[in-house]
């Protein structure tokens, strides 16, 4: 993780007397870390998480590029097999979207023998936010990193997920906190990859590299990206307008660069925003929609990309 | 006698600078940086001062937007001095994208590491005499919040502007950034609705691709300011990708008087306090 120049990294045995550590101010920080002890929640929710079959990450290095939306309408896509259970786990801890997008605003979260019990939209689709543990619309989580890690390993740990299919976890913008708490959590289960998503824009391409870096650092498969918000036709006349500019190409040009898979290209629609703030799934509202079309063919590719995936698990066990 | 305290014996970096602004929003993308460009510039223009200080050290995009990615930081006796973006150096910024080795270069940091350097950012960097100081920060309520606030707190900052769009997913959130205002005691400028309505260049319909109105009625909900809507504008992406003077140069498009009457705001707020 060398993130400055000649920085070892906090998690490094070199990080505090590096060289390159000489004057930093988280010199002190970086050494007093140590090689950390294994936290003994890593071994239960590995057991709880081995047996969940596959499990997404919606991951983003830009904020609201679509991250939540893409991730409520990925499990419900995957939730229309009926024979399927899917799980849908919220852990952008200071902005939960979730919860309004699926429109379970409100609800509440019972504690029972097993765990917290999640709350369930279809009966084959559970959600957890931490918008379930908040006791109003303008109750502020000003956490810093250890208390959002702590929620998180909660949220693995002790949340009665029940079996699942699988699980998808939505994630707030950055490479922090956040991030690096589920990816370590999640490390010693199989994870199936991150799905990345991007606006056309330069501006948000740079933060989404950024993404891919981390994903590269941390061993994280990446399934692919999606450009959301990709031009937008209007609805008098016709024209399409890239309102958000592909000034370098687009994700298309970044994902040639880098050897990454695009998914596909979301246009811009009004009515997605509209379902999602009424908590509605815009495959039911709008099921005509250019921009439902190419969502049902991402999560097609996304399914097959999980199948080859487990069969060739399988194979190699 | 009391004994005054070192940080306070010293000339501070920050002395010479007159207001302080922040840019908040509980949601990412929504324009916060976007706001704080233009607020530079429109201020700049207006034959101002200013500095921005990028907080999102994850997710750097003023360089760009201000086409200096690229340039180096130097260090010098006092501390770091900031890039300049024009000649005359009335405009000068602050990054952690200046200090990355390879523009794609991810900032994995944990809580800690990034407090650290904020305040580092803004305890040493040699702003010199500045009329204002905009601090464009990321989404959420966290780690870099609580400690630009905590580390601002002995400056008095003039209070922060609200960036949001109109639907509701948006709006959610930044009620919750109220709550955090509240809690830490910084006083709320207003609040801005970006990207409301977009206008057809081609046939002037327009529609609301974000819904609209949210961000006013929040406004009046929680009874603070509303500084204005800047409609969605292509031309205004278009600037920032580019790095290019939204403000010089598009004067007649619909962004424009938006951006200029919330410019407006802040400096008649200003000289009202300092008369």
């Amino acid at each position: 993780m060398a993130e400055l120049p000649g920085c070892p990294g906090p998690s490094s045995a070199q990080a505090g007397p590096a060289a390159a550590c000489q004057g930093c101010p988280n010199q002190g920080l970086c050494a007093s870390g140590g090689p950390a002890a294994l936290d003994p929640a890593v071994a239960e929710i590995k057991e709880k998480m081995e047996i969940v079959k596959h499990k997404i990450l919606v991951l983003s290095g830009k904020g609201g590029v679509g991250k939540s939306t893409f991730s409520a309408h990925l499990a419900h896509g995957l939730a229309e097999d009926e024979t399927k259970q899917v799980a849908l786990l919220d852990i952008d801890i200071c902005g939960p979207s979730i919860p309004k997008i699926m429109g379970i605003e409100g609800e509440q979260v019972h504690q029972s023998g097993s765990g917290w019990s999640p709350v369930y939209v279809e009966d084959n689709l559970s959600v957890m936010s931490v918008g379930f543990l908040l006791s109003g619309p303008d109750d502020a989580v000003i956490w810093r990193g250890p208390k959002k890690n702590g929620m998180i390993k909660q949220f693995l740990r002790d949340v009665d997920w029940g079996e699942i299919d699988y699980l998808i976890v939505d994630t707030p913008p950055g490479t922090s906190d956040e991030h690096l708490s589920i990816v370590q959590y999640l490390n010693s289960t199989h994870v199936d990859g991150a799905v990345i998503i991007t606006t056309p824009q330069e501006v948000s391409l740079q933060d989404v590299r950024k993404e891919i870096s981390f994903c590269h650092k941390v061993k994280l498969p990446i399934i692919g990206v999606v450009e959301n918000m990709s031009g937008f036709v209007c609805p008098k006349c016709k024209i399409e307008t890239q309102i958000f500019p592909p000034t370098t190409g687009g994700a298309e040009k970044m994902c040639q660069n880098l050897n990454i898979s695009l998914l596909g290209k979301v246009p811009l629609d009004p009515r997605i925003g509209k379902s999602c703030d009424q908590g509605q799934s815009f495959f039911s509202e709008i099921p005509e929609s250019p921009a439902t079309l190419s969502y049902r063919h991402i999560i097609q590719r996304i399914q097959e990309y999980c199948g080859l995936h487990h069969t060739e698990e399988k194979l190699s066990n | 006698l009391s004994i005054v305290p070192l940080s306070f014996a010293e000339r501070s970096n920050l002395a010479g600078v007159q207001h302080i602004l922040l840019v908040l929003s509980g949601k990412g993308g929504v324009g916060k940086s976007t706001i704080s460009t233009e607020l530079a510039l429109a201020l700049q223009h207006a034959g101002k001062k200013v500095g921005i200080l990028d907080v999102d050290l994850c997710g750097p995009s003023i360089p760009r937007m201000l086409k200096v990615q690229g340039k180096g930081v130097h260090q010098c006796d006092s501390g770091w001095v900031p890039v300049f973006v024009d000649q005359d150096k009335s405009i000068s910024l602050m990054s952690i994208g200046f200090l990355l080795e390879k523009p794609d270069d991810a900032v994995v940091w944990r809580g800690p590491k990034k407090n650290a350097l904020i305040k580092q950012f803004i305890s040493d960097v040699t702003w010199g005499e500045l009329d204002f100081l905009i601090v464009d920060t990321p989404p959420g309520t966290s780690d870099e919040h609580i400690s630009t606030v905590e580390s601002l707190r002995q400056y008095m900052p003039l209070g922060a502007v609200l960036v949001t769009t109109p639907q509701a997913v948006s709006i959610g959130d930044v009620r919750r950034e109220l709550t955090f205002c509240k809690k830490t005691g910084l006083r709320v400028i207003g609040i801005v609705e970006n990207m409301s309505g977009f206008v057809c260049p081609h046939c002037l319909e327009c529609t609301n691709i974000f819904s609209k109105g949210g961000g006013e009625e929040l406004a009046r909900h929680a009874r603070v300011p509303f500084l204005g809507c800047v409609p969605l504008d292509p031309q205004l992406a278009q600037c920032l990708e580019e790095g290019r003077d939204f403000i010089r140069e598009f004067p007649k498009s619909s962004a424009f008087p938006a951006l200029a009457h919330i410019a407006q705001q802040i400096l008649d707020r200003t000289s009202s306090q300092s008369s």
